[in-house]
């Protein structure tokens, strides 16, 4: 136990795979999608991974496209859980894109939303090239979220799957892994999700919180249900993973435990 | 079934019909097409490299998988990387499907990226031009097979991408031009069907001989796909799922067969379905108390229950009755009845069923026409 608190490594960790925490680093050349509903926010889990892609000492990037809140928002919930945005963001290890002004953003292109997403395809791609040799196969894209996204595209989603086909490409161009929240409860009157879907066929992880089967409970938040299909985790023959656990959010940290462990 | 699907695909078209086609197709419940996909490159490639296939060269049109990603996939299969370009070509429309990445090249912001992968790939620019995409395909194939007589093998790793990008009819244009190519000796592709209306997957469906279907082992009750309240469900449809394989000839017969797969570390393992018949039966009969099906036991007892007819193997000669004559060692009643002179038998109050003809002469059926009298 107190190992484990040693190296700070709780279920998701190990869900995710990353307890062999060294290079090289277990979810690159990977897409991660979170999936969430209204009642349960994922983005617990995006603040998280940003904590841990951080790390000290690691050579790790992150590029994080916010459509949905501001720097300082994530400064703040990042500066309780021990790590400092700012610093890293002037170490040119955390870079910011404000995208909350975005309407279908107009690039050099013209007004059409393709040209938009291509020119902020553009600009990523100019970020990773811009980087050291060394970092250049470290990157992480986040995005948060995608549902805003399509807001921004005028409801266009085979512009937004254009984009995120792009972002794709990256992550066998470059190895980079991919982060993306979306809300699945959006699509839930849909007969056929096919945005969600897509999304999913594409996902090496897919990461799901959602509320508690038996309803409202005091001390536990939500389930956590974490399918990964992509990371080896090294353990038995079995490709496929899946875990399912119980989360509670508090102040400074997640905790993560098995239903039933806790007393 | 695995390997029949990979051997009809290795035997390729005869002169003068269309290439065998095959349709994989998955659903978000069980996502393991792609892996099936893969498994059959990986077969009709080892066919390829053996020579004993119609095709000499497998083209490759990659829409979700990067060019490296299928050179690292058939290097773990142990193919010799050395040949690779003698026999494989890939359609790269997964790097740049839309050309931003040529129009940043253009604006300054180059990025060159090679690997060994790239000697056997070609890229295209622009996913939404098919007509471009056909001559392209074709190109490739030809290229390496040669003109002529020499076959080619097309596998296309998405069918939903070129849907995104194109109408239905164009899509499927595509697909039934190259299926009607004389060089072209076998095609297959991947469709995840749950992403398009019942009516673009059959008319895919209908360009192809075989359709392979993925399916999760227990679809789960509430017809959700993500049944998280039941976790153990949601992992057995994760590591295993069973395959449906549908064969149609030419002259339209149609063979089903089943297979169970697992998917483990190194790949897809197919199995038959555990005592084959038992399992399928047992799949569509309902589940009742009762037996509906024998034992052993009782199939050998019901094996050895001597059927009336079989009675008279007792060295006597076997006589059946025909309708006409009474058999000889029948006594009174039958002989009576031939005769046409009906007795009851009223003292030994049994109940018995005796037939005789009107006469000799009627046929059972007769011949006339029983609407004759009718004026039409």
């Amino acid at each position: 136990m107190v190992a484990m608190e040693k190296r700070s490594l709780n279920l998701l960790d190990e869900a995710l795979g990353l307890e062999q925490q060294t290079d090289p680093w277990p979810l690159r050349g990977k897409l991660l999608l979170i999936e969430d509903c209204v009642e349960t926010s994922g983005s617990f889990v995006l603040h998280h991974l940003v904590k841990r892609i951080l790390f000290p000492n690691s050579s790790n990037i992150i590029i994080f496209l916010a459509f949905s809140r501001a720097f300082s928002h994530y400064d703040r919930i990042l500066r309780k859980l021990g790590c400092n945005l700012v610093s890293q963001r002037d170490n040119s290890r955390f870079f910011f894109l404000d995208m909350l002004m975005l309407q279908c953003p107009d690039g050099n292109e013209g007004k059409t939303s393709e040209g938009g997403f291509a020119a902020l395809y553009g600009k990523m791609q100019k970020i990773i090239c811009a980087l050291p040799e060394i970092y250049k196969n470290h990157v992480t894209v986040m995005i948060d979220d995608v549902s805003l996204m399509e807001v921004a595209a005028y409801g266009s989603s085979d512009h937004v799957l254009d984009f995120l086909h792009y972002c794709h490409t990256l992550t066998s161009d470059f190895s980079c892994s991919l982060v993306i929240l979306n809300h699945e409860d959006i699509y839930s009157s849909m007969e056929r999700p096919v945005f969600i879907l897509q999304m999913e066929y594409l996902a090496d992880v897919l990461i799901k919180t959602q509320p508690l089967a038996t309803g409202l409970a005091a001390d536990v938040h939500g389930q956590l249900t974490v399918l990964n299909t992509g990371i080896s985790i090294g353990k038995g023959n079995l490709k496929n993973k899946i875990s399912n656990f119980h989360f509670m959010v508090k102040e400074n940290s997640v905790e993560y435990f098995y239903p039933g462990s806790r007393s | 079934m695995a390997e029949s699907i990979c051997r009809t695909l290795r035997d390729g078209s005869l002169e003068g019909e269309h290439a065998p086609a095959l349709t994989i197709k998955d659903t978000a419940a069980s996502p393991f097409g792609f892996d099936v996909f893969a498994y059959v490159l990986s077969q009709l490639s080892s066919f390829i490299l053996a020579g004993k296939s119609q095709s000499r060269v497998v083209v490759v049109v990659a829409f979700t998988r990067s060019p490296s990603f299928y050179v690292d996939l058939l290097k773990r299969r142990g193919l010799d990387v050395t040949s690779f370009h003698k026999w494989i070509q890939i359609l790269d429309c997964y790097t740049d499907p839309l050309g931003w990445k040529g129009k940043l090249v253009e604006s300054g912001n180059a990025m060159c990226i090679s690997d060994e992968a790239s000697s056997v790939t070609h890229l295209c620019k622009d996913v939404r031009d098919l007509d471009n995409l056909y001559s392209l395909i074709l190109e490739l194939g030809k290229g390496l097979a040669g003109q002529g007589k020499a076959h080619f093998s097309v596998a296309i790793d998405s069918v939903n991408e070129m849907l995104r990008h194109a109408s239905l009819s164009r899509v499927a244009g595509l697909l039934s031009n190259l299926r009607s190519h004389d060089q072209i000796s076998c095609i297959y592709w991947l469709l995840h069907s749950d992403l398009h209306e019942v009516r673009v997957t059959s008319s895919v469906e209908y360009m192809s001989s075989m359709v392979a279907n993925v399916e999760p082992l227990n679809p789960s009750a509430s017809g959700q796909r993500w049944d998280s309240e039941n976790v153990s469900l949601l992992k057995q449809n994760f590591q295993k799922g069973k395959l449906n394989v549908r064969f149609k000839r030419r002259n339209g017969r149609v063979r089903l067969m089943c297979e169970e797969f697992h998917i483990e570390q190194s790949g897809i393992n197919f199995t038959p379905v555990s005592s084959e018949d038992g399992t399928i039966n047992q799949g569509l009969l309902p589940k009742v108390q009762f037996s509906l099906q024998l034992s052993e036991k009782e199939q050998t007892e019901r094996a050895k229950v001597l059927l009336p007819f079989e009675h008279q193997g007792n060295g006597k000669p076997i006589q059946i009755y025909d309708g006409r004559r009474s058999l000889e060692d029948n006594k009174n009643e039958a002989t009576l009845a031939s005769t046409g002179n009906l007795q009851r038998n009223e003292a030994s109050g049994e109940g018995e069923i005796i037939y005789f003809r009107d006469s000799d002469d009627e046929r059972p059926d007769s011949d006339e026409d029983p609407d004759d009298d009718l004026d039409i």
